[in-house]
């Protein structure tokens, strides 16, 4: 049914799918596993051709049309659920819309689901677990005899789940084939023929599921050999704790995380996609809303109200999205290393020549390319962006710096002398948190990991038990 | 290489610098009235209350903002400012004092208002100052029972006409509030997060800058100078009409701005470029009165004007 090539996929220098190839029969379901970045979205991007491929072929048998579940929702808000789920396949009689036929055909899908959900209510008054119903059934389509499904699951409760396994099989029964993204492992198994792994890009094989289980799939996932070089681990003790976190909750996204963090450590945040970490630094920061718990700041009970009360006592943060809450492109390198700080570059006027001082130290200090002050960030490297970025945060000589994801779409050069500021600035004392997707970048980087999953903390790793599976198994909830 | 950065100087306020250039060389060619110069201290004076009012839109737009309500509260300003005055017994000079405060106050309160919907109730600015327009030209055509205040006061009528060495004070004081602010753009704070804001209001909240504060003052300063150039007016004119006055001023403002090279959805403004913006408008209408074109057709020269140099703006890009 479906023959995959040789297929590679580039984003700029970043290798997101290296040389992947695998044959699908028909009336199988093929899982799809993999950690944080390993390929998986961009593999079935390219399979429902959303994205092209840098090389290789994808090869569908002849009148196969594809159905894509994607992990973030294709649906626009103020439309219907029926003009939804045939947007862009509109049944139509003498050039006009025949609403009642599609009226009726969403009903007819959503019996088939089993959910109640009003063809003619708009999306932008639906649940969340009703839109992923939504999605299901636009994917019903008759002529759809591939269904792409990314995480279909991770909203639905129990009950749902069964619902759309039960759907499943009987689309497989009926010769159509499925690949199945999930990080939810043992669901995996359970509905699977069999599963692909996925790590860094490469296929790492194909294999039956009935061979396997949870703690041996998650080996698999992260089984590769850590090559990449570090700088030395911080040989000194820790000193005092500088936070504490007693309970923080925001939302939904972040239930009830506690933990402490010492002077001169750089404790690594690790969780799959979603387990809450951003928003955990984001509430910390005050960029989000707290909803209870506290925040300790050297024994003293904090509350911000804004971002800037943060920053004035001593917390930096490194947004995630460097593009959209980072960076302006627009500005130059000596206004956005500045643009936090400036109040103490005032007096009534801007000292011009005092930020140019200062900015051509950090210049020199993380060896940022083009060496002028002047010079726009669009012109940068992402690399060299992340390290005005970087600058940015420390300018305003902070006692803690929460870094996340600090080396996402920066270059290897830039890289390793990003590894080097955290190391040197943890050195002198500052407390880091470094948040990451990148398992190796946190084993190399940190002496003491937490680890988050939906929103809580799944577990705290050290010492001997800071390993690639140990990591894996607490961020799945797996048992070893 | 040196050519692309020629290029990109271009782009901010040189470029409209240029085409003032060019405009007035043309003009002062083809014919001999305008050339005299009282004739371009006239058009000086004549764009210096518009002109007082695109300085503070530049700020406004510079956050991404718009504001359409200065014509009206240059208005309001203007006519509460001489009721005020008239009601005000003692001196000319407490009268003129009265005038002054009141025409300042009334232009912040406006601001204020127009800035707390929009940077505290995040309201979107274009429908904030839409209400607040037909709020202030209303209030205005109600306190004047939709006629004109007049004032009788001497000194008032002095400063009206007040020149020093042949330029008028209204001109005086434009230019004089150009270099200000502009300074206040460049190298103040404010100036700094305003483009910040503009620029990207996530990135400017992540760098824990008070974003709906900063946009609360850019409405604040836009009502202050909108008051302050109604009461520069009341003096030249001794009188204030509630429907006339300020009338299209947001217009003429905005399109200084644009036409000076800042751009509309914010991040990158130049003062100086929305004063050259605001003279190329005034020489403009001025050429074409000295060359006999019917008024009527003059809206329309303006327009192309504009479009022109939005399109300008996007070619470069």
């Amino acid at each position: 049914m479906l023959k995959v090539e040789k297929l590679s996929k580039y984003f700029d220098a970043e290798k997101a799918l290296d040389n992947v190839s695998l044959t699908l029969e028909s009336g199988r379901i093929l899982g799809l596993v993999g950690e944080n970045g390993a390929g998986k979205s961009t593999f079935t991007k390219c399979l429902a051709s959303v994205i092209k491929p840098t090389a290789g072929t994808v090869e569908l048998a002849s009148g196969v049309s594809v159905g894509w579940i994607p992990q973030e929702f294709n649906l626009a808000a103020d439309l219907t659920v029926s003009e939804n789920i045939f947007l862009g396949r509109e049944k139509s009689r003498f050039g006009f819309l025949s609403k009642a036929a599609m009226r009726e055909e969403a009903k007819r899908r959503f019996q088939k689901l089993h959910v109640e959900i009003d063809p003619d209510g708009l999306i932008s008054e639906l649940s969340p677990a009703e839109k992923q119903m939504v999605e299901f059934a636009r994917a019903l389509d008759p002529r759809h005899r591939l269904w792409l499904m990314d995480e279909p699951t991770t909203i639905l409760n129990h009950e749902e789940i069964r619902r759309l396994f039960a759907i499943m099989s009987e689309f497989k029964a009926n010769g159509g084939s499925i690949i199945y993204i999930s990080h939810k492992l043992a669901e995996v198994l359970e509905i699977c023929d069999d599963v692909a792994v996925l790590r860094d890009g490469v296929l790492v094989g194909i294999f039956p599921a009935a061979e396997l289980d949870p703690s041996k799939l998650a080996r698999l996932m992260v089984g590769r050999e850590l090559t990449r070089m570090f700088p030395g681990k911080l040989s000194k003790e820790s000193g005092e704790e500088v936070l504490a976190i007693e309970h923080l909750k925001s939302g939904k996204s972040v239930n009830d995380v506690t933990f402490t963090l010492h002077r001169g450590e750089i404790l690594g945040v690790a969780g799959l996609a979603g387990a809450g970490r951003t928003e955990m630094a984001e509430a910390i920061m005050a960029l989000r809303r707290v909803d209870g718990g506290n925040i300790m700041l050297n024994g003293k009970n904090v509350k911000f109200r804004h971002p800037s009360e943060a920053v004035a006592t001593g917390i930096s943060y490194l947004p995630e999205d460097r593009q959209n809450s980072g960076i302006l492109p627009e500005f130059s390198i000596e206004e956005n290393v500045t643009l936090t700080s400036l109040a103490r570059y005032c007096r009534g006027l801007i000292r011009l020549s005092a930020i140019r001082r200062e900015v051509k130290r950090y210049i020199g200090e993380f060896r940022i390319k083009p060496d002028r002050p002047e010079a726009k960030l669009c012109e940068l490297s992402g690399g060299n962006q992340q390290k005005v970025a970087m600058a940015k945060g420390l300018d305003t000589r902070p006692e803690i710096f929460i870094f996340d994801e600090p080396t996402r779409g920066v270059d290897i050069a830039a890289r390793c002398d990003i590894y080097e500021f955290i190391r040197n600035l943890a050195d002198t004392g500052v407390a880091c948190i470094l948040i990451s997707s990148d398992m190796e970048e946190i084993l190399g980087m940190c002496n003491r990991v937490m680890v988050m999953r939906e929103g809580k903390v799944a577990g705290f790793c050290s010492g001997e038990k800071l390993t690639q599976e140990e990591l894996m198994y607490l961020s799945l909830g797996v048992q070893a | 290489m040196k050519k692309t950065i020629n290029w990109k100087n271009l782009r901010d306020s040189s470029g409209v610098w240029i085409a003032l250039l060019l405009f007035l060389a043309v003009a002062a060619i083809s014919n001999e009235n305008f050339r005299s110069p009282q004739n371009l201290i006239n058009i000086t004076r004549q764009v210096s209350y518009s002109g007082i009012i695109a300085l503070g839109m530049t700020f406004v737009i510079a956050t991404g903002g718009i504001d359409l309500a200065v014509g009206s509260l240059f208005a309001l300003s203007g006519i509460v400012s001489l009721l005020a005055m008239n009601a005000t017994g003692g001196t000319e000079c407490v009268q003129l004092a009265v005038g002054l405060g009141v025409a300042l106050g009334v232009g912040v309160v406006g601001g204020a208002f127009n800035g707390a919907l929009i940077g505290a109730a995040r309201i979107q600015p274009f429908i904030v100052t839409l209400g607040t327009m037909s709020i202030f030209r209303s209030l205005s055509l109600y306190f004047a029972n939709a006629g004109l205040i007049g004032v009788d006061n001497s000194l008032y009528m002095q400063l009206g006409m007040a020149d020093f060495g042949g330029i008028p004070l209204s001109t005086l004081l434009l230019f004089l509030l150009t270099v200000t602010l502009a300074i206040i753009l460049k190298r103040t704070r404010f100036g700094r997060y305003v483009c910040a804001v503009g620029s990207s209001e996530r990135v400017a909240y992540y760098s824990a800058i008070r974003v709906g504060l900063v946009k609360f003052w850019t409405y604040v300063l836009a009502g202050l100078l909108a008051g302050f150039s109604a009461f520069l007016l009341g003096g030249r004119l001794n009188s204030i009409s509630s429907s006339g006055a300020g009338l299209s001023y947001e217009l003429d403002a905005i399109a200084a701005v644009i036409i000076g090279g800042s751009a509309m959805t914010g991040g990158r403004a130049t003062v100086t470029g929305t004063l050259a913006g605001i003279l190329l408008l005034g020489i403009v209408s001025n050429v074409l009165d000295m060359w006999g074109i019917s008024v009527n057709l003059q809206g329309a020269v303006k327009g192309l004007v504009i479009i022109i140099a939005v399109l300008i703006q996007y070619k470069r890009k």
